[in-house]
Protein backbone atom coordinates (compact mmCIF):
# COMPACT_ATOMS: atom_id res chain seq x y z
CA UNK A 1 0.00 0.00 0.00
CA UNK A 2 1.27 3.15 -0.45
CA UNK A 3 0.39 6.86 0.82
CA UNK A 4 -0.72 9.49 -1.37
CA UNK A 5 -3.09 12.66 -0.88
CA UNK A 6 -6.20 13.33 -2.41
CA UNK A 7 -6.10 15.90 -4.54
CA UNK A 8 -9.42 16.01 -6.63
CA UNK A 9 -12.82 13.88 -7.77
CA UNK A 10 -14.03 13.13 -11.26
CA UNK A 11 -17.44 12.69 -12.41
CA UNK A 12 -17.84 9.91 -14.69
CA UNK A 13 -21.33 9.94 -16.27
CA UNK A 14 -21.02 6.69 -19.01
CA UNK A 15 -19.19 3.94 -17.00
CA UNK A 16 -19.19 0.28 -16.58
CA UNK A 17 -21.99 -0.67 -14.84
CA UNK A 18 -20.36 -2.26 -11.82
CA UNK A 19 -18.68 1.51 -11.10
CA UNK A 20 -22.14 2.98 -10.41
CA UNK A 21 -22.10 4.73 -6.91
CA UNK A 22 -18.73 4.46 -6.46
CA UNK A 23 -16.86 7.37 -5.86
CA UNK A 24 -13.66 8.12 -8.14
CA UNK A 25 -11.01 10.13 -6.51
CA UNK A 26 -7.53 11.66 -7.53
CA UNK A 27 -4.76 11.09 -6.02
CA UNK A 28 -1.09 12.36 -6.02
CA UNK A 29 1.19 9.77 -4.25
CA UNK A 30 3.31 11.31 -1.51
CA UNK A 31 6.88 10.31 0.11
CA UNK A 32 7.63 9.75 3.75
CA UNK A 33 8.36 13.85 4.09
CA UNK A 34 4.64 14.78 2.28
CA UNK A 35 6.67 15.88 -1.15
CA UNK A 36 4.99 14.70 -4.19
CA UNK A 37 6.30 11.14 -5.53
CA UNK A 38 5.09 9.84 -8.85
CA UNK A 39 2.27 10.16 -11.09
CA UNK A 40 -1.08 10.73 -10.03
CA UNK A 41 -3.79 8.10 -10.71
CA UNK A 42 -7.72 7.53 -10.01
CA UNK A 43 -8.62 5.27 -7.52
CA UNK A 44 -12.17 4.44 -6.62
CA UNK A 45 -13.07 4.93 -2.24
CA UNK A 46 -13.72 2.61 0.14
CA UNK A 47 -13.74 4.53 2.99
CA UNK A 48 -15.38 8.18 2.43
CA UNK A 49 -12.26 10.11 1.94
CA UNK A 50 -12.43 13.73 0.79
CA UNK A 51 -10.38 16.47 -0.83
CA UNK A 52 -7.20 17.16 0.82
CA UNK A 53 -7.20 13.96 3.08
CA UNK A 54 -4.28 12.05 3.68
CA UNK A 55 -4.95 8.45 2.31
CA UNK A 56 -3.29 5.22 1.67
CA UNK A 57 -4.63 2.76 -1.13
CA UNK A 58 -3.88 -0.42 -2.67
CA UNK A 59 -2.75 -1.04 -6.14
CA UNK A 60 -3.61 -4.31 -8.48
CA UNK A 61 -6.97 -6.50 -8.46
CA UNK A 62 -7.03 -6.13 -4.42
CA UNK A 63 -8.24 -2.58 -5.01
CA UNK A 64 -11.74 -4.27 -6.24
CA UNK A 65 -12.04 -6.14 -2.51
CA UNK A 66 -14.17 -3.95 -0.55
CA UNK A 67 -16.48 -4.41 -3.06
CA UNK A 68 -17.04 -7.75 -3.26
CA UNK A 69 -18.93 -9.73 -4.29
CA UNK A 70 -19.41 -6.93 -6.80
CA UNK A 71 -16.56 -7.05 -9.21
CA UNK A 72 -15.39 -3.40 -9.64
CA UNK A 73 -12.85 -2.94 -12.52
CA UNK A 74 -10.15 -0.74 -10.74
CA UNK A 75 -6.65 -1.04 -10.19
CA UNK A 76 -6.40 1.20 -7.63
CA UNK A 77 -8.58 1.75 -4.23
CA UNK A 78 -8.42 3.79 -1.35
CA UNK A 79 -8.82 1.62 1.94
CA UNK A 80 -7.78 3.71 5.00
CA UNK A 81 -7.69 7.66 5.87
CA UNK A 82 -4.21 8.37 7.51
CA UNK A 83 -4.98 10.38 11.08
CA UNK A 84 -0.68 10.81 11.20
CA UNK A 85 2.34 8.92 10.82
CA UNK A 86 5.60 8.34 12.44
CA UNK A 87 9.01 7.93 11.48
CA UNK A 88 11.35 6.80 13.63
CA UNK A 89 14.47 9.38 12.63
CA UNK B 1 -6.95 3.82 -12.35
CA UNK B 2 -5.31 6.70 -15.11
CA UNK B 3 -7.21 9.12 -17.23
CA UNK B 4 -6.07 9.35 -21.16
CA UNK B 5 -7.32 10.68 -24.09
CA UNK B 6 -7.97 8.74 -26.70
CA UNK B 7 -6.09 9.52 -30.02
CA UNK B 8 -6.83 7.14 -32.28
CA UNK B 9 -8.19 3.29 -33.10
CA UNK B 10 -6.66 0.17 -34.23
CA UNK B 11 -7.64 -2.29 -36.73
CA UNK B 12 -6.68 -6.03 -36.75
CA UNK B 13 -7.70 -8.15 -38.64
CA UNK B 14 -5.30 -11.34 -37.23
CA UNK B 15 -6.07 -11.72 -33.43
CA UNK B 16 -6.67 -13.57 -30.35
CA UNK B 17 -10.08 -15.19 -31.15
CA UNK B 18 -11.06 -13.31 -27.83
CA UNK B 19 -10.70 -9.99 -28.93
CA UNK B 20 -13.37 -10.44 -31.99
CA UNK B 21 -15.62 -7.86 -32.17
CA UNK B 22 -13.79 -5.53 -29.65
CA UNK B 23 -13.31 -2.05 -30.39
CA UNK B 24 -9.43 -1.00 -29.48
CA UNK B 25 -8.27 2.20 -29.02
CA UNK B 26 -5.17 4.16 -28.91
CA UNK B 27 -4.99 6.10 -25.50
CA UNK B 28 -2.75 9.12 -24.40
CA UNK B 29 -2.19 9.56 -20.49
CA UNK B 30 -2.46 12.45 -19.28
CA UNK B 31 -2.31 14.12 -16.36
CA UNK B 32 -5.77 15.93 -14.08
CA UNK B 33 -4.72 18.98 -16.07
CA UNK B 34 -4.53 17.45 -19.76
CA UNK B 35 -0.94 17.46 -20.29
CA UNK B 36 0.27 14.41 -21.89
CA UNK B 37 2.66 12.35 -19.77
CA UNK B 38 4.01 8.90 -20.61
CA UNK B 39 3.58 6.57 -23.15
CA UNK B 40 0.42 5.60 -25.50
CA UNK B 41 -1.47 2.78 -24.91
CA UNK B 42 -3.65 -0.01 -26.58
CA UNK B 43 -6.88 -0.09 -24.59
CA UNK B 44 -9.84 -2.39 -25.46
CA UNK B 45 -13.51 -0.26 -25.28
CA UNK B 46 -16.02 -1.00 -23.09
CA UNK B 47 -17.90 2.10 -22.57
CA UNK B 48 -18.28 3.33 -26.82
CA UNK B 49 -15.68 5.83 -26.08
CA UNK B 50 -14.53 7.85 -28.95
CA UNK B 51 -11.51 10.03 -30.37
CA UNK B 52 -10.90 13.34 -28.41
CA UNK B 53 -12.43 11.95 -25.38
CA UNK B 54 -11.13 12.15 -22.06
CA UNK B 55 -11.72 8.20 -20.22
CA UNK B 56 -10.56 5.94 -17.82
CA UNK B 57 -8.63 3.44 -18.23
CA UNK B 58 -7.78 0.10 -15.24
CA UNK B 59 -4.75 -1.30 -16.20
CA UNK B 60 -3.75 -4.91 -15.11
CA UNK B 61 -4.88 -8.48 -14.39
CA UNK B 62 -8.39 -5.60 -13.45
CA UNK B 63 -8.77 -4.80 -17.00
CA UNK B 64 -10.12 -8.41 -17.39
CA UNK B 65 -13.34 -7.40 -14.67
CA UNK B 66 -14.75 -4.78 -16.90
CA UNK B 67 -17.95 -5.95 -18.58
CA UNK B 68 -17.60 -8.89 -21.02
CA UNK B 69 -13.80 -8.69 -20.68
CA UNK B 70 -13.57 -12.09 -18.40
CA UNK B 71 -10.87 -14.40 -19.49
CA UNK B 72 -10.11 -12.34 -22.51
CA UNK B 73 -6.33 -11.26 -23.06
CA UNK B 74 -6.64 -7.49 -22.12
CA UNK B 75 -4.32 -5.78 -19.86
CA UNK B 76 -5.85 -1.95 -20.27
CA UNK B 77 -10.01 -1.18 -20.63
CA UNK B 78 -11.52 1.76 -20.85
CA UNK B 79 -14.42 1.61 -18.20
CA UNK B 80 -15.60 5.42 -18.46
CA UNK B 81 -16.00 8.47 -20.41
CA UNK B 82 -14.71 11.15 -18.27
CA UNK B 83 -17.36 14.62 -17.92
CA UNK B 84 -15.17 16.72 -15.31
CA UNK B 85 -11.93 16.54 -13.41
CA UNK B 86 -11.85 18.95 -10.62
CA UNK B 87 -9.16 19.03 -8.85
CA UNK B 88 -7.77 21.14 -5.70
CA UNK B 89 -6.21 24.56 -6.18
CA UNK B 90 -2.25 24.62 -5.55
CA UNK B 91 -2.71 20.86 -7.10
Amino acid sequence: MQLARVIGDIVVTRKDENLAGIKLMVLQPIAADGSNAGRTLVAVDAVGAGVGETVFFVRGKEASFPFHPVEVPTDAGIVGIVDHWDLES
Amino acid sequence: MILARIVGTVVATRKDPRLVSNKLLVARPMDPHGKSEGNYLVAVDTVDAGVGETVLIVSGSSARMAVGMKDCPVDAAVVGIVDAVEVAAGD
